[in-house]
């Protein structure tokens, strides 16, 4: 398989001195789904912001299809970050606006100056944008204001808006933080099959060990920002959550794949 | 450890009332404020304003005139907060973290603002005088600089507190500055801007009043020409128009204010 996005020596230290990435290194190929787990402060909000550059990073190299994310001047990194979607914890919507709206503003990457701020669609735009909240379960929010959703509802605008950008990859930043289980899991299977089905590549920063392990293809462990587990969700064992947790996985209530003991 | 806890709370309490009390027994010492003095001239001022500041059928003949100058103070009012209103959303967005253009650019954007300010509007008015003398623009100035100064700030702080994560949003799926701001920033801080629009005229129909007498225009000019003239009748029915304005105008920007939020 081809890799989509690679990641080589990357670093990234804080004014305030916060090493907060240190030498991270692995890819991702074409319609995978990656998950990067890790306790609070690991360095995962960072390293994916620092993929499409709301952050920027200090040292090394974000390949995405071969270029390198981190070399792009202004113009050319607005036409990338068009083909990364992005999710958020806390949705990240405009909350006054409606959900159609809200889900538009996916395309306003593609847009000038003028249609941009003035914020005028194609009636296809339109179009897809009610089948994307069909798919998604939304047909009746589609002219509710934001927020008067639940925050499962929420997440899946945020999705919505997402998707309509015709993203190669999704990033996703704990987007089932602030979710019921119920919820949580909606999200999680939707997560799983625009990468099954649409064939994008998504990459999930996860609290949840155990969603982590239910869902992924590769889970990517990380701790004081660096790599510290990267291979299959069936390869993880025990020391792993230990490496990755400091702390034994039975502590933390996980239970490890088929070798678990008793 | 819990009784300490409170103990110190109240202890800390305690001392926080002894220091204000004595800096204020401190002031009136240094002021030679006669407390005695001041509440015995209550009943004398009380007994005056009953007899001497009341409207009379007479005066009444003023009140057109009254209300001419009234209207040209609303006005002024209106016009200045409106205006200072839309300039203090262009500096708010640049000085704003969410939207800023570099960090000393902001800086300089928040400066700008505070000076603005933080000179009183009796002070600027005194400052334009000299430019503009006795004339409408002078009050107009004055209070467009001091609201076009506190907007900007209240402005900045409601960008950076509501528009931050949908910013971020459009941001990663890779809008332009423009289409940010015109998409994301102002529709979703808009009614809170508002707000603060609403709040800032009524402060100003307020400080209108004064800014007319320094600058002999509108209503403030009525009643400072009544009352240098000796005719508390007038200068009486001018004070009752500008309460019930103002109690007007504030039932107004109430309204206004919940239909928004
Ligand atoms: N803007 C910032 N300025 C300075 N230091 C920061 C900033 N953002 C994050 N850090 C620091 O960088 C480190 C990594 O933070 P990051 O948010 O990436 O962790 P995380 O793995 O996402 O944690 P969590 O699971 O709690 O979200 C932390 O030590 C944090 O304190
Ligand atoms: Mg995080």
């Amino acid at each position: 398989m081809t890799a989509l996005l690679e990641l080589k020596h990357v670093a990234k230290k804080y004014n305030t001195g916060t090493m907060a990435l240190s030498d991270v290194n692995f890819s991702v190929s074409k319609g995978e789904f990656v998950s990067i787990i890790g306790p609070s402060g690991a360095g995962k909000s960072t390293l994916i912001r620092c993929i499409n550059r709301l952050i920027d990073a200090s040292g090394g190299e974000v390949r995405l299809d071969g270029v390198n994310v981190l070399n792009l001047n202004k113009r050319a990194l607005q036409q990338t970050r068009v083909k990364i979607g992005m999710i958020f914890q806390h949705y990240n919507l405009v909350e006054r606006l409606s959900v159609i709206d809200n889900v538009l503003h996916g395309r306003l990457g593609y847009k000038n100056v003028i249609t941009g701020s003035l914020g005028i669609y194609t009636s296809d735009e339109k179009k897809q944008a009610i089948e994307i909240l069909h798919s998604l379960g939304l047909e009746e929010q589609v002219y509710k204001r934001c927020d008067q959703l639940s925050g499962g509802q929420k997440q899946r605008v945020g999705i919505a808006r997402a998707l309509i950008q015709e993203p190669k990859l999704l990033l996703c930043d704990e987007p089932i933080a602030s979710l019921d289980p119920n919820a949580s899991k909606v999200i999680m299977d939707h997560l799983r099959s625009i990468c099954s089905r649409l064939g994008i590549t998504v990459l999930v920063n996860l609290h949840q060990v155990d969603v982590a392990m239910k869902y992924s293809d590769t889970i990517i462990g990380m701790r004081k920002g660096s790599v510290v587990y990267n291979g299959s969700a069936q390869g993880m064992k025990a020391e792993t959550i230990f490496d990755i947790y400091g702390s034994e996985a039975s502590d933390l209530g996980i239970e490890i794949g088929v070798t678990h003991a008793s | 450890m819990q009784a300490s806890y409170f103990l110190k709370k109240r202890l800390s309490t305690a001392l926080f009332i002894i220091i204000l009390l004595a800096i204020t027994a401190g002031a009136v010492i240094l002021t030679g404020f006669d407390f005695m003095a001041g509440f015995a001239s209550i009943p004398k001022a009380a007994e005056w304003g009953i007899t001497q500041f009341y409207p009379t059928a007479e005066s009444l003949d003023k009140l057109p005139d009254i209300l001419d100058k009234l209207l040209e103070t609303i006005m002024l009012s209106i016009a200045s907060t409106t205006i200072a209103g839309g300039a203090a959303v262009i500096l708010a967005v640049l000085g704003s973290k969410t939207m800023q253009v570099h960090v000393i650019f902001s800086v300089i954007c928040r400066g700008i603002a505070s000076v603005f300010r933080n000179i009183d509007v009796s002070a600027w008015s005194l400052i334009l005088l000299f430019s503009f003398g006795q004339h409408v623009l002078t009050g107009f100035f004055a209070l467009f600089f001091v609201s076009f100064g506190f907007l900007t700030r209240a402005f900045t702080e409601t960008i950076d507190e509501v528009s931050s994560h949908a910013v971020e949003a459009l941001k990663a799926a890779g809008a332009g500055y423009f289409t940010i701001v015109f998409r994301s920033v102002i529709p979703s801080a808009i009614p809170r801007k508002l707000s603060w629009v609403l709040f800032m005229m009524e402060t100003n129909i307020r400080s209108a009043t004064l800014v007319g007498i320094l600058t002999g225009t509108g209503i403030g000019f009525s009643f400072d020409l009544y009352y240098k003239s000796f005719n508390y009748h007038a200068a009486s029915l001018v004070v009752i128009c500008i309460v019930a304005t103002i109690l007007a105008i504030e039932f107004v920007s109430n309204t206004i204010r919940r239909m928004i939020l």
